[in-house]
């Protein structure tokens, strides 16, 4: 067993240095995955850094007409925040979408992106898996991979992101505020989640000691529209299969300005940049979506058991696209 | 450390690892919260801190001192129960019981929280309260009398 030993945090650059003061330090916030990776013997952390007393809980506005959001914000509170619900109703929804509400309840935002994959093979603690030891190889790639990803994979990792609320937050363009022993920085939301490439084990440009304290949502009157839907084996408690989040502008009948963003297909929280590219200027209609989602997932690379999600998403896509074209908003 | 359990101050030596679970069961006997996944995913291990329902299996015990912490043996008021685990006992919302004590304390914040207007929104916020039995439709009736008791959709 390992050790484990912890400290409360007074302030956020109190909690850098006591993170920075031992390397096998993990932040502390809701403790839904980190706790339960301890437990499993996956994660190799030795010290908790308790932040839950930082001054993080806000959603704010910012200038642009957008939302500040804390990092350590409660997924439950941000998903009935009235200025998230009337400004990106996807993020209220994906948010409402994940999980259950006590885990809502526990779980921040800061830790929400954090989060480690689902990954069964991950999770185990002894099939190879490159995430937990790098060169061991990739159980999943023709193992049971019916949740994984299809979009972003490598030879070395197929494993799916899991997070709902993120796939909304990309679509928006967010961007991450981090505070580390270097001072701060924003990272570019689409730029904190790596492709596995060749090393999967990495998964975020965030260094040691360096703190998530919020979450900037830019202002996008777009967003109003916005839709979030999810697709999964259960009605309620279960990961995605597929999830969409999308918004769509319509100007003098043709496509002005679109988001999507797709969940349960790629290795991160999964931007549609071709849809969208494809989609601006086109008539906005099912035929139009419909070569807009091909476009997407043209370079889909899928194994035995989740072949399925290219069509899947496709739908989705399309569905997605429709409600929001419609003002429908689930 | 200090734990607020109930009402009622506990003073308590574990090691950082411990989970509220574990704190409660094996070193206060307050064996109402249930074990049954220890990985989060079932709900029988539902307890309120500072008034919100979360899973003491996920939850450091070191991590929750100096906050209030509500278990099932906190309900009753002496040989009064609690108006839901009267409702549970009255509409069988049970068999084996093991998931109740859980079912109960997601219960009573759903209606409270504003998300028991219908069955729909009951079988969505107490989704993370599994029940090996299938209760359901007796624990949802249960549910369905306290909200209308307490003079509707609260």
């Amino acid at each position: 067993m390992r050790p484990l030993t912890y400290s409360r945090a007074a302030d956020v650059q109190d909690a850098i240095a006591l993170a920075t003061a031992n390397p096998a330090s993990a932040f502390l916030a809701g403790g839904t995955t980190e706790v339960d990776l301890i437990r499993a013997g996956i994660s190799r952390s030795e010290h908790l850094v308790d932040i839950n007393e930082l001054p993080l809980r806000g959603v704010e506005d910012l200038p642009d007409g957008g939302l500040h959001i804390g990092a350590l914000a409660r997924m439950s509170d941000v998903a009935r925040t009235p200025r998230v619900v009337e400004r990106y109703p996807a993020i209220s929804r994906a948010l409402l979408l994940g999980a259950s509400e006590q885990l809502r309840n526990m779980a921040s935002m800061g830790g929400n992106l954090r989060q480690r994959t689902r990954c069964a093979y991950l999770r185990d603690g002894v099939s190879p898996c490159n995430k937990r030891e790098p060169g061991s190889g990739c159980a999943a790639l023709d193992g049971f991979n019916r949740g994984h990803a299809i979009l972003g994979t490598s030879e070395h990792c197929i494993a799916t992101h899991p997070s709902d609320v993120a796939v909304a937050l990309v679509a928006f363009d967010a961007v991450i505020r981090t505070v580390g022993p270097e001072g701060e920085r924003a990272i570019p939301f689409d730029d904190f989640f790596l492709l596995p490439g060749d090393t999967p084990q990495l998964e975020h440009p965030i260094a040691p000691g360096e703190l998530i304290v919020g979450i900037d949502v830019p202002g996008a009157p777009i967003a109003r529209g916005s839709v979030y839907l999810k697709f999964r084996d259960r009605q309620s408690y279960e990961f995605a299969l597929v999830s969409v989040a999308a918004a769509i502008e319509v100007d003098d009948n043709v496509v002005a300005g679109v988001r999507i963003a797709m969940g349960g297909i790629g290795t991160k929280p999964w931007r549609a940049r071709r849809a969208e590219t494809a989609l601006v200027g086109s008539p906005p209609n099912e035929t139009s979506f419909r070569h807009a989602a091909a476009v997407e997932l043209a370079e889909a690379v899928v194994r035995e058991h989740n072949a399925f999600k290219v069509e899947l998403a496709q739908r989705a896509m399309v569905r997605g696209l429709v409600h929001s074209l419609n003002g429908r908003q689930s | 450390m200090p734990l607020q359990i109930n009402g009622r101050q506990h003073v308590v030596v574990l090691e950082p690892r411990v989970s509220l679970l574990d704190a409660l069961r094996e070193h206060l006997d307050l064996t109402g919260s249930k074990k049954g996944c220890d990985q989060g995913t079932c709900g029988s291990c539902t307890v309120w801190i500072d008034g919100r329902r979360v899973l003491a299996c996920l939850t450091l015990a070191v991590a929750a001192s100096g906050h209030e912490i509500v278990t099932i043996e906190g309900l009753a008021d002496g040989d009064q129960l609690h108006p839901m685990q009267r409702a549970f006992i009255e509409y069988d919302a049970f068999q084996c019981g093991y998931c109740t004590s859980g079912q109960i304390m997601s219960a009573i914040k759903v209606i409270e929280e504003g998300n028991a207007g219908t069955d729909e929104d009951i079988g969505e916020f107490m989704s993370g309260n599994i029940c090996r039995c299938a209760a359901y439709p007796n624990i949802r009736a249960a549910i369905r009398h306290v909200r209308d008791e307490a003079g509707g959709r609260s």
